[in-house]
């Protein structure tokens, strides 16, 4: 039996494309495989490390978690889509170097993502709230220290780019900023 | 591991992800996927067809209806935890989803899929059970309400039909004077619970739900016990188990703490919530 293919439109980091996918086939696959985006990690593929997260329509969300099929006709973000349109580093990017944020690097992706939605939400987090934002991401090597302090660093960093950095996402996608 | 091949549907309506439901015994519907994903993944489900419901129309509705608040079968956790008007009209509701996994599971996972894949350990089958609330179903015979005691049979069984979708769930509101306090104990924040208790206490009636305490979401009435049998009454009543998580002796223990812990504070918050009604 040959399996069925679908035919669907994923738009990821503001560009179109279009692909042919089995319905089984995980977002995190078709970003890494069928399109080459090799920034989403796969660490346990059932939703419990954070290394896939992606943005789905500006929302964190575990791409091992979610069928390429249902994810068609939606926005989504990679951390490939996190630096800066003249392709520096992003803000969250940033600090992770400066705080070494990374050892193995492994996790990052994940923690990228999840914090440049977090502080687009809660742009200036309490330590507790910045512990909070990455508490469902799981690192093997840094011990989160650094993560979080990279994460208050991103903050400062975000403030001093002022509004004009703290735009929604790179896709610029209508995600409601809140007050 | 990847998930076996299946058929997959989109489905624009939910009388048509009922009538695909009925077309296929193998079929399954497909919600935020946070439960069902990574059982397709590990190959302990094997559908032989998805019906998504995630593009159907209307679905993702919260509202607030004379006796409750009514939460549509795509509001997803967070969406829910965010609702203001769940917050005043059954705060129980958001104490609860708090402790639904962390926040990225809640940005995908739907509380109503939470509630029809009636796991034990999950904290929201037991918050139905206890208010007294109920799903809204619709399916090839037409739409019908299930009380939240008709609901569950067994572990990761509910009373759904085959082609039945669950449209939405009735959380009743919080009556004027009683009190709701929720607690687990798990060993990674973000985790499922080892143990976990939820009680609602309304003037002398006292009742307090259980999850991963037994195989089913379970509520035992408390009322007239004094405060230092609480523990010992509930557990007369419940068959603590065993698992790779935690012995039924630690779980019997944690269910003791847990049970003094959350009548005292729905005790407290029915005195504050007296208060302000009287305001
Ligand atoms: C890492 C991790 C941690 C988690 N921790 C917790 C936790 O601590 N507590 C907790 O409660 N949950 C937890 N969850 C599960 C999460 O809450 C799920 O979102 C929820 O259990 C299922 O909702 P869903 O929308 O994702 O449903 P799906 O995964 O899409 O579906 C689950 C089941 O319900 C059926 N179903 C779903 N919606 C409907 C409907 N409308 N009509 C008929 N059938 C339907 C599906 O066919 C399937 O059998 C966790 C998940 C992960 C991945
Ligand atoms: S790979 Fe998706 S959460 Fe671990
Ligand atoms: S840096 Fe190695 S797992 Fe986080």
């Amino acid at each position: 039996m040959t399996e069925q293919l679908h035919e669907i439109r994923l738009t990821v980091n503001g560009a179109a494309h279009e692909l042919r996918v089995p319905a089984r086939r995980l977002l995190s696959d078709a970003l890494r495989h069928d399109l080459g985006l090799t920034g989403t990690h796969v660490g346990c593929e059932h939703g419990v490390c954070g290394a896939c997260t992606v943005l789905l329509d500006g929302a964190p969300t575990r791409a091992c978690l979610v069928l390429a099929v249902t994810a068609a006709d939606h926005e989504i973000t990679t951390v490939e889509g996190l630096t800066e349109p003249d392709g520096s580093l992003g803000p969250v990017q940033q600090a992770f170097a400066e705080c070494h944020g990374l050892q193995c690097g492994f996790c990052t992706p994940g923690f990228l993502t999840t914090i440049h939605a977090g502080l687009r939400d809660n742009p200036s987090p309490t330590h507790e709230e910045a512990r909070e934002m990455v508490a469902g991401n799981l690192c093997r090597c840094t011990g989160y220290q650094n993560i979080v302090k990279a994460v208050e660093r991103a903050a400062a960093l975000r403030q001093a780019q002022g509004p004009a950095g703290q735009a929604q996402g790179p896709a610029g996608q209508g995600q409601v900023e809140r007050s | 591991m990847k998930p076996a091949p299946f058929d997959y549907v989109r489905a624009a309506s939910v009388a048509e992800a009922v009538s695909a439901l009925a077309g296929d015994p193998g079929a399954k519907v497909l919600a935020g996927g946070q439960s069902l994903v990574p059982l397709l993944s590990m190959r302990l489900a094997a559908p032989s067809l998805l019906v998504d419901i995630n593009e159907v129309p209307g679905l993702a509705d919260v509202t607030v209806e004379e006796t409750g608040v009514r939460v549509g079968a795509l509001a997803r956790h967070a969406a829910v935890l965010d609702s203001d008007d769940v917050r005043r009209v059954q705060p129980l509701v958001s104490l609860a989803l708090a402790h639904v996994a962390h926040a990225t599971i809640r940005n995908r996972g739907t509380t109503v899929g939470s509630l029809v894949h009636a796991d034990a350990a999950a904290e929201m089958p037991v918050v139905l059970r206890l208010l007294g609330g109920s799903v809204e179903v619709e399916g090839s015979a037409g739409r019908r309400t299930i009380a939240a005691d008709d609901l569950y049979l067994g572990p990761l069984e509910s009373s759904l039909a085959h082609d039945e979708v669950a449209v939405s769930a009735l959380f009743p509101a919080l009556a004027p004077g009683a009190g709701v306090a929720f607690d687990e104990i798990a060993r990674r924040h973000g985790d499922y619970a080892m143990a976990g208790a939820a009680a609602l206490v309304d003037g002398d009636a006292v009742r307090v739900g259980y999850l991963s305490v037994s195989d089913v979401p379970t509520v035992v009435d408390l009322t007239g016990v004094p405060d230092d049998e609480l523990g010992e009454a509930a557990l007369a009543r419940l068959e603590p188990m065993d698992d790779i998580h935690a012995t039924a002796t630690y779980r019997a223990q944690l269910v003791r703490v847990l049970t003094a812990r959350v009548v005292a504070a729905a005790r407290s918050h029915a005195a504050a919530h007296d208060q302000q009604e009287a305001r």
